[in-house]
C-alpha cells in the first residue's frame, strides 16, 4: 500500500487498486489489462480455469468506452476478475467442476456476478474447484486437480483452489470463492494470498450453487487488504432474492484499513495453537502476533472450550444440507443424464452414480444417513445444539477482544495425491476454519510468511458478527508490519 | 347388524388464491402453455433461493382462524425429500413439526345430526408440477410448481361418508368466504386424501389405508363407501388389512394398491435453511382476525333466527358470499328480508342463469335493489312490474325510479279510473258476469285479468278486485 507500482512494471503484478489507478490516470486500458490476463491464462499450466469467457475483451472494450465518455462506474470498472465455477453466470457454463453440470449453461446470473458486472468488472472466466465445493485440495474436480502456483507438485488448497491460484499466479486481479468450512481462507493461505469469508448473510448467496445452505458464504480472494475492501464494498448488502441476506448498512471498508494496530485487542485461542498444528505454522502466527503487539496491539491468550465439537458438527450439518441440495441433479431437467436405462428409478440412480464423483457421493451418503428417521435427533439435532454452544463461546470472548488470531491451516500445502486415501485425515485439516462457518462469523486469512520449504503460511483473523471492518483493519496492520 | 365401526380422517389440499407463487414472482394462473409460468426459482435451477410470499402466510392464518385453530406464533418450513420428475428440487418445501395452525374444528350437520370434526393442523407447502404421459415419452410441465397450498389435516373423527361429504361442503364454503381458495375442483384447487380403518365395536382401531386421487366430493364419498365395504369384507372373511397407499379409480369405482408398507415413506425431513422462521405477533394475528368475514353457517343462523327466513331461503342465499353480502346490504338499506330473498331466489337467480353470469357479475347495487323494493312496498309499482324493472336493470344502468318513470310503469291506484275500466269490462263480458252472478265466484278472476290487460298491467290488482266486487253486487 505504501508504494504504488505503476504501468511501467508488468501489468500482471499490479493489485486491483493499482490497476484501477492506472486506468484512472489513462496509463493503461481495460483491454490491455484483460489481454495481459488472457495471455497468462493461456500459458498457465496449473489447471486454474475451467472456462474462459470469450466475451472478456468485449466487456473490457465496453469499460474503456465508458471511461472515454466519462461514465466510469467506480473503482472496479474495467478490472478483470474471475469467479469460482459454482457462481452462476448467465450464458457462460457453470460446472461446479462436476460431470453432472459439465455442459450446464445457467439461464440467470448470481447476484454477486451481476453486482460485479454492474460495477464494470470484466469476467475472465470460471475457476476450477473441488466438485460442488466439497474438499480442501481442489483435487476432486471432474476437470482435474488445480496445481499450486507456488509449487506445482502440491495442492492449491480447496475448495476454491482455482480462485486462490488465479490470484497467486496473477491470472486475475481478484477472484471470488465460496467458503462453507474454510474454502476461501484455506486455499488463500496455501497460495499466499488474502481471502475473506464475511458474516453469514453479508453477501447474497442467490445464484451460488448450494452446498450447505446454512454455512455457505461468498468471499473475495485478493492480493491485499485494500483490494478485499474494494471488492467487499461492491458485492455486500441486502438482496431481495436472498431471504438470509442482511440489511445492515455497509461501513466504510476503505477507511477501516487506516485503523492501525494500536489499541487493537487480539485474542489467541489456545485450542487453535495446540496439537496438530505444525510448529512452523505456530511460530509464524506467534511472530505475527508479536509484530502487531509491537505496533501497539494488545495480545492475550484466550479459550474457546467448545472448539472440539466444531468439526463433527460441521460435517453432520454440511452433509445433511448437501444431500438435500444435491437431490435436484437427477437427469430430468438439465445436466448429465445416463445413456441407458429401463425406467425412471434406474435413470435417476445411474445418472447420479455416473454424474457425481466419490467425495460428493460420500457426503450425500453421510447426509442421508444422518437425516434418516430415527437418527435425526442423534446427529442433526445434536449438531445444531453444538452449534449453539460454539456461538456462545465466541460471543463470550468477543466481549474482551476485537479479533482472534489463529492459523488458517494446521499445515502448509501438501503434495498432490497424498491425502486421498484417508478422508478423515483430510477432514481434520479443516479444524481451524470450520468453527467460523458454524457460528456464522466473518474471518479472513492473510499471508503469514513462508515455511522452511518456501511454502506460504496463512494466519486467520476472526471477528464478531458483521466485524468485516475490524478484520480489514487487522489485515492491513499485519501487511504493514511485514511478513516474518 | 353392523358389528364394525369405521374411522376416517382426511388430508385436504387447498390451492391458495394468491396472485404469485409461494417462493417466486411467477403467476399462479391455471392453464397456460406448458412451462411458461416458470422461472429459475420454481423450476429448481442450481443456486436459486426461495423468497416466501407473505400472502401465503396470511391466507393460511386466515384459514386457520376461520377453522377455529390456534395460530403458532413461531413456525418454520421444512424440506420433504423424494425423487420424482414433477418435483424439480427433489424436495417439497413444506412444514413438519411446526405448522402455522393447530387444533381447530368445524361443526357440521350430517343425516340431521350435528357433529364436530377436529382439525389437527394446517400447514403451508408448495405444489409440484405435472407429468404428461405420451406413447414412448413423458413430458413435464412445471407451471404448477410452487403454487401455494395449505394442507388441512383432520382428526379421525368421521364415521361415514355422509359426514365426509358434509365436512367437505362446509370446508369449501369457509375457504370461499374467507377468499383463501377458489376451490375449483376441476382445476385441482381442492383435493383430498382419505385415511380409513374399521374395527369391531369394543376392539382397538384397525390398520388404516390411505387413499389418494380424490378429485371431487362425489369421488371422496364413493371411495369412502367402497373402502369401508372392502375392509369389512376382508375382516369378515377372517383376512387382514395391510397398511397400503391406494389409488382411487373414479371411472372404475374401485381402488388399487399404489405402494405397500414395505416401501413406507422416508422423507428425510429437515428444517429449511433458506427460509427464516416465521414469527407472528399477536397484533398481526388480530389484524387478520379482524378481516375475517362472517362465515356462512353463522349467516344462515342469523337469517333464520333474527330475520325469520325459512331455512331453505337461508341456504340458497349463502351459496355464494357475494349473494349473501348483497342480501345483507339490501336489507341494511331498508328492504324487508323476505321480499329481498324472494327477488334474489326468483328473478335475480333466473336472470343470472339465463345470461350464464357468475353472481359477481350482478349489475344491480344493493341500493338500487332496496329502492325497487320500496317502490313495490309503497304501491308505486306492482310486484310483477317489479320483475320487469329488474330485467331492465340487468341491461341498463338506470335507477328503478327512472325506469318506472320513463316507461310509464307506475301502478294506477286512482279509484275513478279503475272504476271506469271495471264498468267497461263488465259491459263487454256479459257471459262471465252471468256466471259470477249464477254462483261461480271464481269467474271474477277472469274479469280482473281483463281489467289488468286494459291497464297494461298498471292497475292496482287489489283495488280492481275490490271495485269489481262492489260493482257486481
Amino acid at each position: 500500500m505504501s508504494q504504488h507500482r505503476t504501468a511501467g512494471e508488468d501489468l500482471a503484478l499490479l493489485t486491483a487498486h493499482e490497476a484501477s489507478r492506472c486506468l484512472a490516470e489513462g496509463k493503461v486500458s481495460s483491454v490491455q489489462l484483460t489481454q495481459r490476463m488472457l495471455d497468462r491464462i493461456s500459458q498457465s499450466q496449473n489447471n486454474v480455469f475451467i472456462t474462459v469467457n470469450l466475451k472478456a475483451l468485449e466487456e473490457a472494450a465496453a469499460a474503456d468506452a465508458r471511461r472515454a465518455k466519462g461514465e466510469v462506474r467506480g473503482p472496479l470498472d474495467g478490472i478483470p476478475m474471475a469467479l469460482k465455477d459454482n457462481i452462476s453466470t448467465q450464458g457462460l457454463r457453470t460446472t461446479c467442476a462436476s460431470r453432472m453440470l459439465a455442459d450446464f449453461v445457467p439461464p440467470y446470473s448470481a447476484t454477486v456476478a451481476r453486482r460485479l458486472s454492474d460495477a464494470g468488472c470484466v469476467l475472465l472466466g470460471k475457476l476450477n474447484m473441488d466438485e460442488f465445493a466439497m474438499g480442501s485440495t481442489s483435487e476432486n474436480s471432474y476437470f482435474g486437480a488445480v496445481k499450486n502456483p507456488k509449487d506445482p507438485q502440491r495442492v492449491a488448497g480447496g475448495s476454491s483452489g482455482g480462485s486462490a491460484a488465479a490470484v497467486a499466479e496473477n491470472l486475475a486481479y481478484f477472484t471470488l470463492g465460496s467458503d462453507t468450512g474454510g474454502s476461501v481462507r484455506q486455499p488463500a493461505a496455501m497460495c499466499g494470498v488474502m481471502g475473506m469469508k464475511p458474516t453469514y448473510g453479508r453477501i447474497s448467496r442467490y445464484g451460488v450453487v448450494a452446498f450447505a445452505s446454512s454455512l455457505d458464504q461468498i468471499g473475495p480472494i485478493t492480493k491485499d487488504a485494500e483490494d478485499c475492501a474494494l471488492v467487499l464494498a461492491a458485492i455486500a448488502g441486502k438482496d431481495p432474492y436472498d431471504g438470509s441476506s442482511l440489511a445492515n448498512p455497509l461501513p466504510d471498508y476503505l477507511a477501516a484499513l487506516e485503523g492501525g494496530a494500536k489499541g487493537l485487542r487480539i485474542g489467541i485461542p489456545k485450542e487453535y495453537m495446540g496439537e496438530g498444528i505444525s510448529p512452523e505454522v505456530r511460530a509464524a502466527v506467534e511472530a505475527m502476533a508479536k509484530t502487531l503487539e509491537d505496533q501497539g496491539a494488545v495480545v492475550e491468550s484466550c479459550s474457546l472450550p467448545r472448539t472440539e465439537y466444531a468439526l463433527s458438527a460441521y460435517y453432520v450439518i454440511s452433509s445433511a444440507e448437501a444431500c438435500s441440495n444435491l437431490g435436484r441433479y437427477d437427469g430430468v431437467k438439465y445436466g448429465y443424464r445416463t445413456k441407458e436405462y429401463k425406467n425412471l428409478a434406474e435413470m435417476i440412480e445411474k445418472t447420479r452414480s455416473e454424474g457425481f464423483g466419490d467425495e460428493v457421493k460420500r457426503r450425500i451418503l453421510l447426509g442421508t444417513y444422518t437425516l434418516s428417521a430415527g437418527y435425526f435427533d442423534a446427529y442433526y439435532k445434536r449438531a445444531q445444539q453444538a452449534r449453539t454452544l460454539i456461538m456462545e463461546d465466541f460471543r463470550k470472548v468477543f466481549h474482551q477482544y476485537d479479533v482472534l488470531l489463529t492459523p488458517t491451516s494446521p499445515v502448509t500445502a501438501w503434495p498432490l495425491g497424498q491425502k486421498h486415501a484417508n478422508p478423515l485425515e483430510l477432514y481434520a485439516m479443516d479444524v481451524c476454519t470450520v468453527s467460523v462457518n458454524v457460528a456464522g462469523l466473518p474471518a479472513c486469512s492473510v499471508p503469514c510468511g513462508l515455511d522452511s520449504q518456501g511454502l506460504p503460511i496463512g494466519a486467520q483473523f476472526i471477528a464478531n458478527t458483521l466485524g468485516e471492518a475490524v478484520l480489514l483493519r487487522a489485515a492491513a496492520a499485519a501487511e504493514k508490519g511485514g511478513s516474518v | 347388524m353392523d358389528e364394525f365401526k369405521t374411522v376416517i380422517g382426511l388430508e385436504v389440499h387447498a390451492e391458495l388464491d394468491t396472485k404469485s407463487k409461494i417462493y417466486c414472482g411467477c403467476t399462479t394462473e391455471f392453464g397456460g402453455e406448458e412451462n411458461t409460468h416458470v422461472c429459475p426459482i420454481c423450476s429448481g435451477m442450481p443456486g436459486v433461493l426461495p423468497m416466501l410470499n407473505r400472502k401465503v402466510v396470511e391466507y393460511c392464518v386466515r384459514a386457520g382462524l376461520a377453522l377455529n385453530c390456534a395460530i403458532n406464533p413461531y413456525s418454520r418450513q421444512d424440506r420433504k425429500h423424494y425423487f420424482y420428475p414433477d418435483l424439480p428440487k427433489a424436495f417439497q418445501t413444506s412444514q413438519f413439526d411446526q405448522p402455522l395452525c393447530l387444533k381447530g374444528y368445524v361443526d357440521i350437520v350430517a343425516d340431521g345430526q350435528p357433529k364436530r370434526i377436529g382439525i389437527t393442523r394446517i400447514h403451508i407447502e408448495e405444489d409440484a408440477g405435472k407429468l404428461i404421459h405420451e406413447v414412448g415419452q413423458t413430458r413435464v410441465d412445471y407451471n404448477r410448481c410452487g403454487v401455494p397450498l395449505i394442507e388441512i389435516v383432520t382428526e379421525p373423527d368421521f364415521e361415514n361418508s355422509a359426514q365426509v361429504h358434509a365436512f367437505l361442503e362446509a370446508l369449501r364454503e369457509i375457504l370461499l368466504y374467507t377468499e383463501v381458495s377458489n376451490c375449483k375442483m376441476e382445476e385441482g384447487s381442492l383435493r383430498c386424501d382419505v385415511n380409513l380403518s374399521i374395527h369391531r365395536v369394543g376392539e382397538p382401531f384397525g390398520t388404516r389405508t390411505e387413499m389418494k386421487n380424490l378429485n371431487s366430493f362425489s369421488a371422496a364419498v364413493a371411495a369412502v363407501q367402497y373402502e369401508a365395504q372392502r375392509q369389512r369384507r376382508v375382516l369378515s372373511a377372517g383376512g387382514k388389512i395391510t397398511q397400503d397407499t391406494l389409488r382411487w379409480d373414479d371411472a372404475a369405482g374401485n381402488n388399487y394398491v399404489m405402494r405397500s408398507k414395505e416401501d413406507a415413506d422416508e422423507y428425510f425431513y429437515f428444517p429449511e435453511p433458506d427460509i427464516m422462521p416465521m414469527v407472528l405477533s399477536d397484533g398481526y394475528i388480530d389484524r387478520i382476525r379482524q378481516t375475517l368475514p362472517e362465515l356462512p353457517a353463522h349467516r344462515r343462523e342469523r337469517y333464520v333466527s333474527q330475520m325469520g327466513l325459512p331455512l331453505y331461503d337461508a341456504q340458497l342465499l349463502t351459496v355464494s358470499k357475494f349473494i349473501s353480502d348483497f342480501f345483507d346490504q339490501t336489507v341494511a338499506a331498508g328492504a324487508q328480508p323476505k321480499s329481498v330473498s324472494n327477488f334474489i331466489m326468483g328473478d335475480i337467480m333466473r336472470l343470472l342463469n339465463e345470461r350464464g353470469w357468475a353472481a359477481e357479475k350482478l349489475p344491480i347495487s344493493a341500493q338500487s335493489m332496496a329502492e325497487l323494493l320500496s317502490l313495490i312496498e309503497k304501491g308505486a309499482i306492482s310486484n310483477s312490474m317489479g320483475s320487469k324493472v329488474i330485467e331492465i336493470m340487468f341491461d341498463e344502468a338506470k335507477s328503478p325510479t327512472d325506469i318506472v318513470q320513463e316507461r310509464g310503469m307506475a301502478q294506477v291506484s286512482d279509484a275513478g279510473a279503475i272504476r271506469e275500466m271495471c264498468r267497461q269490462v263488465i259491459a263487454e263480458n256479459p257471459k262471465i258476469v252471468d256466471d259470477y252472478k249464477g254462483g261461480k265466484v271464481k269467474a271474477i278472476t277472469a274479469l280482473v285479468g281483463q281489467v289488468m290487460k286494459m291497464s297494461r298491467g298498471k292497475a292496482n290488482p287489489s283495488m280492481v278486485n275490490q271495485l269489481l266486487e262492489e260493482l257486481l253486487n
